[in-house]
């Protein structure tokens, strides 16, 4: 089965990215195919390879990167949201005029006809946030 | 058509849960995870609510949510079925579409 994963929560303010990140893994050990992972609203911050938690606790954001690596995931971030909270990559943050850009390995930011393509093609939409 | 509504939000926080209840139709599941897992402890305001839910809607609980927050299944409304996250999965896949109730 196909699933489409949506996270609208950032990391570290509640729960939803573990839930998330738990819920992928088991689908993947089961079998099954993760089709997207979108990342909207306060979930794009899930993103930025800038965050730097202390040591003994869980890097949210390197952990999706290694599971974006380790299964090939298609793991995409909303432009519109990315912007307003200051996640960029190479291309947007040189047409914004910005000094840098801080998107993490294994994101890639779209728009968000990628989240009604995630609907459409998966069997399942799961939600997760606040 | 079987949907699997999941509530991450305890109903003393929100009314996700009430809404939920109110919404389900016969034969729907609903999964309590997150903060949502205290409503599955038996004696609280809210058990008559969902005891009567249970007449027509099966009621889950992510057994490592209640675990992190030291509710042991023994405080569970009865008939309230503990699942890890295979078994969210299994939910998922098994009805037809999922409701997050957020």
């Amino acid at each position: 089965m196909k699933f489409s994963i949506l996270i609208n929560e950032g990391p570290y303010q509640h729960q939803a990215s573990d839930s998330a990140y738990k819920f992928i893994e088991a689908a993947l050990e089961a079998g099954h195919e993760i089709f997207r992972v979108f990342f909207y609203h306060d979930g794009v911050n899930n993103s930025t390879r800038y965050t730097v938690p202390p040591q003994d606790d869980r890097n949210i954001q390197v952990r999706w990167s290694e599971l974006a690596e380790k299964h090939d995931l298609d793991m995409v971030v909303c432009i519109a949201a990315a912007q307003r909270r200051g996640i960029l990559d190479e291309n947007e943050a040189q047409r914004q005029g910005k000094d840098g850009d801080n998107i993490a390995p294994g994101f890639r930011i779209s728009g968000l006809g990628q989240l009604i393509e995630a609907g459409i093609q998966a069997d399942r939409l799961v939600t997760f946030g606040d | 058509m079987a949907i699997l509504h999941t509530v991450n939000k305890s109903p003393f926080e929100r009314d996700a849960l009430e809404s939920c209840l109110k919404h389900a139709l016969a034969g729907s599941s609903v999964l309590l995870f997150e903060d949502g897992v205290a409503a599955a402890v038996d004696g609280t305001a809210y058990a008559d609510q969902i005891k009567g839910a249970m007449e027509n809607v099966s009621l889950f609980v992510l057994g490592e949510d209640l675990k992190a927050r030291g509710l042991g299944e023994h405080k569970l409304i009865d008939g309230i079925t503990v699942v890890d996250y295979k078994g969210f999965v299994e939910l998922a896949g098994k009805n037809d579409t999922v409701q997050s109730w957020l």
